[in-house]
C-alpha cells in the first residue's frame, strides 16, 4: 500500500508500525525527531502501536539549527 | 558585578543573551560559541527530514543539560501551520517554550502580525510558553501581551541584516508599556547593538547572524556576553541625562539682526 512521507509517496508493506518506518527512514535513534500523521501530532510512546494506513500523510521533522 | 535576573514564565535565566544555532560552519563551532557566550536560552529550528537516508544532527552537538531549548516555528505561513509546528515542536524537543515565528513573505521575512496574534491566542490555550517575534510595533506588542504571551521579540532591524536599533524610537515605547519581558531579536549586527539595547532597558537580545558568522565567533560570542552585562548594568545604574543643549546658532542671529538693522 501507498502512503505520502513529506510529500513523497512510498511503498509500505500492509500492518507496518510508525516505529517500523521510523527505523527503515534510520531515524531510530535520533534526537529531536516528532510525527504528525494528517496534521495530528503522534506521541512517540505510541508509535510502536500505531498501525500505518493506505494514503496517510506522515510528516517527520527534526530539530536542526536556526535563528 | 551583580545585575538583576531575568525571569520569563516563572524561570530565572542565568543571562540575558539569547542565542540562535543558524548558519554555523559546524557544530563544533557552535557549542564553542554558545559556551563563550554564557547564553542559557538556544534557539533551534524544525525541518522535514529526507527521506534518503542523510541527516544532519546538529541537536547531538548540544548538551541539553546546560541549555534551555526554545525551538522556533520558521517556515510557518500562517496560525493554522504555527500551531502544527508548535504541537511537534514540542513532541521533538521535550519543552513548551515556542519562539513563535509567522513571515510568510521569504524576501524580507517580516513577521505577519494577525496570524501571529492569532497563533498566540491558540497556543496559550495549549499551555505553550509563547515567545512571539513581531514587529517593533506598540499596539500589537500590548495585544500579544494581553493575549498572554510570556515575553515579546520585536525586531530591531530584518533578521540578518546587522543594521542595529533601526526601530528604536518604537521599541522605547514598547519598553515603556510592557509588563512582560521585551527581548530585542534580529537585526542586532555588533556587539554595541545589544549593549544599546539593554542601556535603553531592553530585557534580554537574541543574536544569531552576528555571532555565527563572525570571523571567530567564539570570541565574538563572549564579546556580546561582555556587551549584554555592560548595557544591563548601565541601565541599571541609572543613566546620566542626556545634554538638551540648544544649537548656538539659534541664540547667537537674533541679536545680530536687531544691532544691524539700527533700530
Amino acid at each position: 500500500m501507498t502512503i505520502h512521507v513529506n510529500d513523497q509517496p512510498r511503498e509500505i508493506a500492509v500492518g507496518l508500525s510508525l516505529a517500523d518506518l521510523v527505523r527503515d527512514l534510520g531515524l531510530a535513534d535520533r534526537k529531536g525527531v516528532a510525527i504528525a500523521i494528517d496534521d495530528e501530532v503522534v506521541p512517540r510512546s505510541t508509535w510502536p502501536t500505531r498501525a500505518l494506513a493506505e494514503g496517510e500523510r506522515i510528516l517527520v521533522i527534526q530539530a536542526t539549527q536556526g535563528g | 558585578m551583580k545585575t538583576a535576573p531575568l525571569v520569563i514564565a516563572g524561570v530565572t535565566l542565568r543571562s540575558r543573551l539569547f542565542l540562535g544555532t543558524g548558519k554555523y560552519s559546524s557544530g563544533a563551532v557552535m557549542a564553542e560559541s554558545l559556551a563563550a557566550s554564557g547564553a542559557e536560552l538556544v534557539t533551534m529550528a524544525l525541518r522535514r527530514v529526507r527521506t534518503d537516508g542523510s541527516h544532519d544532527d546538529i541537536i547531538s552537538q548540544l548538551d541539553t543539560s546546560k541549555y534551555r531549548l526554545l525551538p522556533n516555528t520558521s517556515g510557518v505561513r500562517d496560525a493554522k501551520e504555527a500551531v502544527l509546528a508548535a504541537e511537534l515542536a514540542r513532541e521533538a524537543l521535550g519543552t513548551n517554550w515556542l519562539k513563535l515565528e509567522i513571515h510568510p513573505d521569504p524576501k524580507y521575512l517580516m513577521p505577519d502580525p494577525v496570524e501571529t496574534l492569532l497563533a498566540t491566542r491558540e497556543l496559550v490555550k495549549r499551555g505553550f510558553i509563547v515567545l512571539p517575534y513581531c514587529h517593533a510595533d506598540p499596539v500589537l506588542c500590548k495585544q500579544l501581551e494581553e493575549a498572554g504571551a510570556a515575553a515579546v521579540m520585536p525586531l530591531g532591524a530584518p533578521i540578518g541584516s546587522n543594521l542595529g536599533l533601526e526601530s528604536r524610537a518604537f521599541l522605547e515605547i514598547i519598553i515603556a508599556q510592557a509588563r512582560v519581558p521585551v527581548v530585542i531579536d534580529a537585526g542586532l549586527g555588533v556587539p554595541s547593538h545589544a549593549a544599546a539595547a539593554l542601556e535603553m532597558g531592553a530585557d534580554a537580545v537574541l543574536v544569531n547572524t552576528a555571532i555565527a558568522a563572525a570571523a571567530d565567533p567564539v570570541a565574538m560570542g563572549e564579546a556580546f556576553k561582555l556587551a549584554v552585562e555592560a548595557g544591563r548594568l548601565g541601565f541599571e545604574a541609572g543613566l546620566a541625562a542626556r545634554s538638551t543643549k540648544t544649537a548656538p546658532e539659534a541664540s547667537a542671529t537674533s541679536p545680530l539682526t536687531a544691532f544691524l538693522s539700527g533700530v
